[in-house]
């Protein structure tokens, strides 16, 4: 078997769960899911005129992040009911402007087509996305916890949150590739949840995060050629099913 | 400005959009002082601190004493019991190292010392803050703020979720840290009792500055009367 879609997802993997730990603190995991819808019209772009669909999704992505960003800090307008919005719109968009035979790919993603380049450089953006996160952590876990308090202490909150959805914006766009548009909010969202019910300290949290990611893209990939099944479901099935055992040992 | 002083609020005011929430505030607080600021529901007390913290934009001036050193207690946290936050964790993003968070802890009266070590560990440090009940939350996020030994300490009072007597030892504790290591306390404050046993100074605030000055000179009946309107009950303790 071709060991690099294996190898990619289990760096996507291990980044989206690290991500999508603290988008779970934050209580933004819809933001998550609507935001890897935004990213279809891009994809479908790429295909179109033949340019990298995952930097057409990049593209959508920032789109899409700026207009949050710009929600939460200059509108009165519920963030919640724009997002709604925003995401129901690029998707229809997006349905109808990708080409059919490239639909069911740009919705559920297709890792077994991989190039190398590609594959590269989604490892070498998912350690960087992780490195940059880390460095950033404890401000951001302070400014979700008391945003006064964090800018008090000279946080720069809104550039912080902006740095975060960018961050977020490049891991779904490589997502993309491994479980398609459709189903990357559950990659970020799912092993952090996850992780949530057996972790105790905020250390243990993120990095059981991570490690379910990993596992849910590696195991999925695997399991997924060895029964020549769709990638991208299986992908989030498996990360489903360790959360289902994670429920077994919640701790109280 | 004299070499006491550590604030001084000429002519404060803030307004978000069109309504006024702050009303040219005057006043001084100076080193060692504690500072109460009383008003009801809305007459921007806790708009107040976070405005001296510089986080709200405003007219007038607020000058801090030079290179003054500030610790904030915000009135709460969004945290919630299943927040996978330790306070071990939470007093490490601001404490150089692990003396300096037994330091604080100390100060705020959480036990520590050798024998205690393992107790500590234990029953604080390894507890999710959410789990915390009000009078140890409160301790710890005081302890949070004296990491970096601030000049001046700004408490904004929770509403809720600090029992009777927990809440007495939360003032006995911010009075001792005054006396103890000459900190400047500013404080939001919805217990008048309180506010007459232990602040130097009480500013009465309902958007307008309604009083300023020592609590038993400034604390009629009938100054209590204009900024709560008739419903408040204040016992005034003899001593």
């Amino acid at each position: 078997m071709d060991y690099l879609p294996l190898i990619t997802a289990i760096f996507v993997g291990a980044s989206a769960g690290y991500l999508g730990s603290f988008m779970v603190l934050r209580q933004m995991a819809l933001v998550g899911d609507a935001l890897s819808h935004v990213a279809l019209p891009g994809v479908a772009l790429g295909l179109v005129f033949n340019f990298n669909p995952i930097l057409g999704a990049f593209g959508a992505l920032f789109g899409g992040i700026l207009i949050v960003w710009f929600l939460e800090y200059r509108t009165k307008i519920s963030t919640e009911a724009l997002i709604g919005l925003i995401f129901t719109v690029s998707l229809s968009v997006g349905l109808l402007i990708t080409p059919d035979e490239e639909l069911l790919e740009a919705l559920f993603g297709d890792i077994s087509a991989i190039t190398l380049i590609d594959g590269i450089l989604a490892i070498l953006l998912s350690v960087s996305v992780i490195l940059i996160m880390r460095g950033l952590a404890n401000k951001f876990i302070l400014s979700t916890i008391s945003d006064e308090l964090a800018r008090a202490e000279k946080i720069k909150t809104a550039k912080l949150n902006f740095v975060y959805l960018v961050l977020v914006a490049v891991i779904v766009a490589l997502g993309i590739k491994t479980v398609g548009t459709l189903l990357m909010g559950a990659l970020v969202i799912i092993p952090a949840i996850a992780s949530r019910n057996i972790s105790k300290g905020l250390l243990s949290y993120i990095k059981n995060s991570a490690a379910i990611g990993a596992l849910s893209g590696g195991l999925g990939i695997f399991l997924a050629n060895s029964y020549s099944l769709a990638p991208g479901p299986v992908v989030v099935l498996v990360s489903a099913s360790i959360f289902l055992v994670t429920l077994f040992f919640k701790k109280s | 400005m004299s070499d006491n002083t550590m604030l001084s609020v000429k002519k404060l005011s803030v307004s978000f959009g069109k309504s006024v929430i702050l009303n040219e505030l005057s006043f001084d607080v100076f080193k060692g002082e504690a500072m109460a600021i009383i008003g009801p529901n809305g007459s921007g007390k806790s708009v107040l601190l976070r405005t001296l913290l510089g986080l709200v934009h405003h007219k007038g001036e607020i000058i801090w004493a030079p290179n003054i050193k500030i610790g904030y207690v915000p009135q709460r946290l969004d945290i919630e019991e299943e927040f996978p936050l330790t306070v071990k964790e939470f007093l490490q993003f601001k404490a150089g190292n692990y003396a300096e968070i037994i330091e604080v802890l100390e100060k705020v009266g959480i036990k520590t010392g050798e024998t205690h070590e393992h107790h500590l560990e234990h029953h604080i440090l390894n507890q999710r803050l959410g789990v915390l009940s009000g009078g140890e939350f409160q301790r710890v996020i005081i302890a949070r703020a004296l990491i970096g030994r601030p000049d001046v300490l700004l408490f904004d009072e929770p509403t809720s979720g600090v029992d009777i007597s927990g809440e007495q030892t939360i003032y006995n504790l911010l009075f001792r840290l005054q006396k103890e290591i000459g900190l400047t306390v500013i404080l939001v404050s919805h217990d008048l009792n309180v506010v007459y046993k232990y602040a130097n100074n009480v500013l009465c605030l309902n958007k307008e500055q309604v009083c300023f000055g020592r609590p038993d000179v400034v604390l009629t009946p009938e100054e209590l009367k204009s900024l709560y309107g008739g419903g408040a009950e204040f016992y005034k303790h003899s001593h």
